[in-house]
């Protein structure tokens, strides 16, 4: 297993990730990353799915984190700056999200609301993990971003669906579907439905 | 309208904009800082409301948006009776414009033929304007930015509904609401608050569903049998163990509002509209000279 480095609670990753670390973590981990996160929603997870693709030298998605985010982006002179960029709500991508896992071999998928068991079975067997950033904490997170180094699609796209390539320092997330099948969402699921029925047992006819 | 009034008016619709997306209501925060508290130090719970608080900070501080999605832009207006309307639309519209320039708002507006943004969101149905006039001789102007991972988790549900084992009544009517809560789970960025309708047809359901976040968190229905399953609601919703962000908790709901709407004999809808934590609703009275008087929330 690999040496994980904490501070303050949270384990800290640098990007690009490799497979043994992303194996160490699980389900409950608060991690921070530092490092190259890809932008990618709905319109982006068709495309790839439909077995498009960018250049490499455009865009490597080869072992990358992809960030389901839309950002609110804002040029300043000539650079890009991120002035809101919260996570998206990942379960749209479920019909797609596994595929492009195993054609890229992404190491990290972050978003929000978690994926469902396609997703989890592509972590478990491609080495992957979901990790769910606080939704809604737009500001928390665009603070987070050193710097935007390029875009992808932002004609085609539009702002919102474009790839954003982002740089972050301790981008704060939590490890909520691990590489070992694991799933908090499906835990809590579980647990909330079978409270759920005594509720609607009590309340009666 | 001349053209001073047209300039005041204009220039405080993007204010009300630009505060609304990026500071939380009073009523809400206290809400959120209530339910850190309930949750247990160092659970992810506890990580995710103290991450939401310090944003609120951040984006009042940078004047930025609490969320990047912006949402839907609703706005809900009273003016006075003299108000050239086709006019105020047209300032509304502007408004908007001005506000996404300057990034108080999202590019949101899609065209849902051709996928196209409009880059200024502007288009058939947005944004969404419900104005009435009155006989007071001031404006009263609220807006609310609703995000779209909340709007999605939605639901109708027309009675009897033998999925959720919910008759027609007030039992029936719980039922459908705390199903609504389970399927919202980790969708909808938690805790969140709830707006319903019952009675009513589809579409005046849900609209009324939605007025009811107009109201202040705090507030009391003045129909005590309303009263009493709202606070019910949100009693046994927290019960589930949902919590922030879907994470597990004590935080699932923060607030629960109900309204009544009467029905045909032979519907019975109950209208769930979710709102997440990232409550942005804002009004003002705005004078008949353009200029904000008061803040509402």
């Amino acid at each position: 297993m690999a040496v994980l480095e904490r501070e303050g609670g949270a384990i800290q990753l640098t990007a690009p990730f490799t497979e043994e670390k992303v194996r160490s973590l699980k389900v409950g981990d608060m991690v921070e990353i530092t490092g190259l996160l890809l932008t990618g929603r709905d319109a982006v997870h068709k495309w790839l799915h439909d077995g498009n693709e960018p250049s490499v030298k455009e865009v490597d998605l080869k072992n990358s984190i992809i960030y389901h985010c839309g950002p609110v982006m804002m040029k300043k002179g000539k650079n890009w700056v991120a002035t809101a960029a919260g996570p998206t709500t990942s379960i749209r991508e479920e019909p797609y999200q596994a595929g492009i896992i195993e054609k890229f071999g992404l190491k990290a998928v972050i978003g929000k609301g978690g994926m469902g068991e396609k997703t989890r079975e592509a972590c478990q067997k491609f080495g992957c993990v979901y990790l769910h950033a606080v939704g809604g904490a737009a500001q928390v997170l665009a603070e987070r971003i050193r710097a935007v180094e390029g875009v992808y699609g932002l004609e085609t796209f539009g702002s919102p669906e474009a790839i954003w390539k982002l740089r972050v320092e301790k981008f704060p997330v939590v490890v909520t579907i691990d590489a070992h099948g694991n799933s908090l969402h499906k835990e809590v699921e579980a647990s909330s439905s079978s409270k759920l029925g005594e509720i609607v047992g009590k309340i009666g006819k | 309208m001349n053209k001073t009034l047209e300039t005041r008016l204009h220039d405080s619709l993007v204010e009300i904009i630009r505060k609304t997306s990026a500071e939380l209501p009073d009523d809400v925060f206290k809400a959120i800082e209530e339910g850190r508290q309930a949750e247990q130090a160092g659970s992810s719970a506890a990580y995710a409301m103290n991450i939401i608080c310090d944003n609120v900070d951040i984006a009042k501080r940078k004047s930025q948006p609490l969320c990047q999605d912006t949402g839907t832009v609703l706005f809900y207006i009273h003016f006075p009776m003299k108000t050239d309307y086709e006019k105020l639309q047209k300032l509304i519209k502007k408004a908007v414009v001005t506000a996404t320039k300057k990034g108080y708002l999202r590019q949101n507006s899609v065209d849902s033929i051709t996928g196209k943004n409009s880059g200024n969101n502007i288009g058939p149905g947005a944004p969404v304007i419900h104005a009435e006039p009155w006989k007071k001789d001031h404006f009263e102007i609220k807006l609310m930015l609703k995000g779209g991972g909340c709007e999605n988790v939605g639901a109708q549900y027309s009675l009897p509904d033998s999925r959720v084992g919910a008759g027609r009544d007030l039992k029936g009517v719980e039922k459908c609401i705390l199903d609504a809560v389970q399927n919202a789970q980790g969708k909808g960025c938690g805790p969140g608050i709830l707006g319903v309708a019952v009675g009513g047809d589809r579409g005046t359901g849900y609209s009324a569903s939605k007025e009811q976040f107009l109201r202040k968190l705090g507030d009391r229905n003045r129909n005590p049998e309303l009263s009493a399953l709202e606070e019910r609601i949100t009693r046994e919703a927290n019960e589930l163990g949902i919590g922030p962000m879907g994470f597990g908790g004590k935080t699932t709901l923060l607030a629960t509002k109900i309204t009544a709407l009467n029905r045909v004999p032979a519907s019975f809808f109950v209208s769930v509209s979710y709102m997440c934590w990232a409550f942005r609703r804002q009004g003002a009275k705005v004078s008949n000279k353009g200029e904000i008087q008061k803040w509402l929330y």
